[in-house]
């Protein structure tokens, strides 16, 4: 009874004594941990990666044309939903809703945009394999801008077609298409569609892979901005003393974050995503249609028409390296979601892909404790970190905030 | 239709299960890599049937981009093996995954050199990559380690 007593206390003095040490020891850095850190700061990011699918990608006048579209609501069925409704350039290009808002409700989040020039596979679930690919998505959706791309060919010729003519050309005549008429529409809008000959399907395709292209040339600018977290690992970099940009908590958080939390297996680099897709056992949102990740999504992306190796893509077979390497669904891929960039994170919750998680420290709590996943299996591991650790990690998460008050736009 | 959840969660139960225990590995993972992990880049295949040796596109190799890898295969006389089949994969031990890509030979060089598509490795940590060759003696395989 006694010893055990002893030993409590002399424990308790122990972990108080550590405790005091993570807090007030100065940061140094093994040679391993010096790495990854590094590895995560903004100057590790490259250049912007060449789109060869698309080529008005580095075009101004794509851009400003693209940008025109991005902000642009007749581009939707009730005149008042536009790509930034949901992705607004003060939000970080997105909503801080659980599920978005269009015509109707999505099933998942938005996402934010910073950086996605960089993502070989865009959405959650990496449906879409390049910016301009995945800006045609949201225009036919039912819940989202509700349209179709007749409709959206015949809105560029009245509202954009000197603009249009001279990126891509004259516009086709489509006298002969109807208002409405698009494969993903329903009732006399797919009618029409299937109604419509090769020529004019190709024609009005072409069009909608251009609004696309222009669409992906204003988001290429849309990059992720410097934070305090970079402005140390600038220092580090450089050798110079790193006092006073982190605080200790946050240096013991980033400490965390690159080694015992294991959270650069799957956010690493300086976007802090690996851009793979991993289930991560977030629960499933009751109510809505199940929802598989990955697992669906990679026959999507093959056989969509508009992807890399698809007849409206500028690029050479050879470009296409993702598409024709990409790795097949197999049982690791059920409920697998592409980790999202974690920069700006802690101002923009709610967080996972349908919001399922409320706050930064119920994020953790998840890691900490993972739980198994709804379907397919979860990668993650318990962490066991104790509240200071978890604290920490959370601090850290806060150093990811932009420093620059002013929005790009 | 309940039935077919049924039927398909009994199917993966037994993958599943075994995923579970690998996870109890995983839970203790956060080691580094073996210390005594053979690096090397040229190999005697398993059953010492070739010898295989690799040169990555890129050096460093980094995490997360996409690359090829020069194979070159001779047999234990050190004569070039041409025509030789060459499939790709491999994982990371540590955390009980594979490849993020499907890598593929997309020419064969002349001379027992072939050129394989497709690498990426999305993790810093341990990798193997697995070559399974064959040729004109047989069926063999080889496995490379990387750290990244
Ligand atoms: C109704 C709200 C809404 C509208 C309107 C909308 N989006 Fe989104 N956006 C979302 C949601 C939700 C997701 C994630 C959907 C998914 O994964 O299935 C998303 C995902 C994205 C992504 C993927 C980011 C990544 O990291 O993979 C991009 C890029 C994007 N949207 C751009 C656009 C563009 C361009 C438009 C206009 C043409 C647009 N969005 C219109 C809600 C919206
Ligand atoms: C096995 C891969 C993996 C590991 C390890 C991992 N994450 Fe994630 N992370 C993801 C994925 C995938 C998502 C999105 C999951 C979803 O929506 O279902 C995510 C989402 C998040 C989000 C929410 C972001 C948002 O915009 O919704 C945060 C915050 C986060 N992770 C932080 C961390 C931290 C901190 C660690 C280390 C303790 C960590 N992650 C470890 C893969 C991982
Ligand atoms: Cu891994």
């Amino acid at each position: 009874m006694r010893t055990s007593t002893a030993i409590l206390s002399a424990l308790a003095i122990g972990s108080a004594a550590a405790a005091y040490w993570t807090l007030t020891k100065p940061q140094t850095w093994t040679e391993e941990e010096t790495r990854l850190v590094l590895s995560l700061g903004l100057a590790s990011l490259p250049p912007l990666p060449a789109d060869p699918s698309n080529a008005v990608a580095d075009g101004p006048d794509a851009a400003s044309l693209g940008k025109a579209l991005f902000f642009d609501t007749r581009l939707s069925a009730n005149g008042t939903v536009s790509c930034g409704t949901c992705h607004l350039p003060e939000r970080q290009f997105q909503d801080d809703l659980p599920r978005a808002k269009g015509v109707g409700e999505t099933a998942r989040r938005t996402m934010p945009i910073a950086g996605t020039a960089y993502s070989p596979w865009l959405f959650w679930d990496g449906r879409k394999d390049s910016q301009w690919a995945q800006a045609l998505g949201p225009l036919e959706s039912a819940v989202e801008h509700g349209t179709d791309r007749a409709y959206i060919a015949h809105l560029i010729g009245v509202h954009y077609a000197d603009q249009y003519a001279a990126l891509f050309g004259p516009l086709p005549t489509l006298d002969a298409v109807p208002d409405h008429a698009g494969p993903n529409g329903f009732g006399t809008v797919l009618d029409d569609w299937l109604a419509l000959d090769d020529i004019q399907k190709d024609a009005i395709n072409r069009v909608f892979a251009n609004v696309g292209k222009a669409i992906a040339a204003y988001e290429r600018t849309i990059t992720p901005q410097p934070s305090r977290f970079d402005a140390y690992v600038d220092r580090l970099a450089a050798g110079e003393d790193t006092s006073g940009i982190l605080s200790g908590q946050e240096e013991d958080g980033l400490r965390l974050f690159v080694g015992k939390g294991e959270c650069t297996k799957c956010h690493n680099g300086p976007l802090m995503t690996d851009n793979f897709f991993h289930n991560t056992g977030v629960a499933a949102v009751p109510g809505l249609p199940d929802d598989v990740g990955r697992s669906l999504a990679v026959d999507q992306v093959l056989a969509d028409p508009f992807n890399c190796l698809g007849p409206y893509s500028d690029a050479e077979p050879g470009d296409c390296a993702e598409l024709k390497f990409l790795g097949k669904a197999g049982h690791e891929m059920i409920r697998a979601y592409k980790p999202p960039s974690l920069r700006g994170v802690a101002s923009r919750p709610p967080y996972m892909h349908a919001g399922q998680i409320a706050t930064l420290g119920e994020v953790l709590f998840h890691y900490n404790t993972a739980p198994a996943a709804p379907d397919g299996h979860s990668e993650l591991a318990p962490l066991n970190l104790n509240s200071a650790e978890l604290a920490a990690l959370e601090a850290f998460l806060g150093a990811l905030d932009p420093i620059a008050k002013e929005v790009q736009r | 239709m309940s039935n077919l959840i049924t039927r398909r969660r009994l199917f993966w139960s037994v993958p599943v299960a075994l995923l579970a225990v690998g996870g109890i590995a995983v839970a203790k993972m956060m080691q580094p890599p073996p210390a005594d992990l053979d690096l090397s880049l040229a190999k005697s295949t398993d059953q010492g049937l070739y010898t295989v040796s690799v040169e990555p596109g890129l050096s460093p190799i980094s995490v997360g981009t996409m690359h090829g890898w020069v194979v070159q295969i001779s047999t234990r006389d050190s004569k070039p093996v041409d025509h030789a089949r060459i499939a790709v994969d491999g994982g990371m031990p540590q955390h009980g995954h594979g490849l993020p890509t499907e890598p593929q030979v997309s020419a064969d060089l002349g001379e027992g050199r072939y050129q394989v598509e497709g690498m990426k490795f999305n993790m810093p940590g341990w990798w193997v990559v697995n070559l399974s060759v064959d040729g004109p003696d047989g069926p063999d395989t080889v496995t490379f380690n990387l750290v990244l």
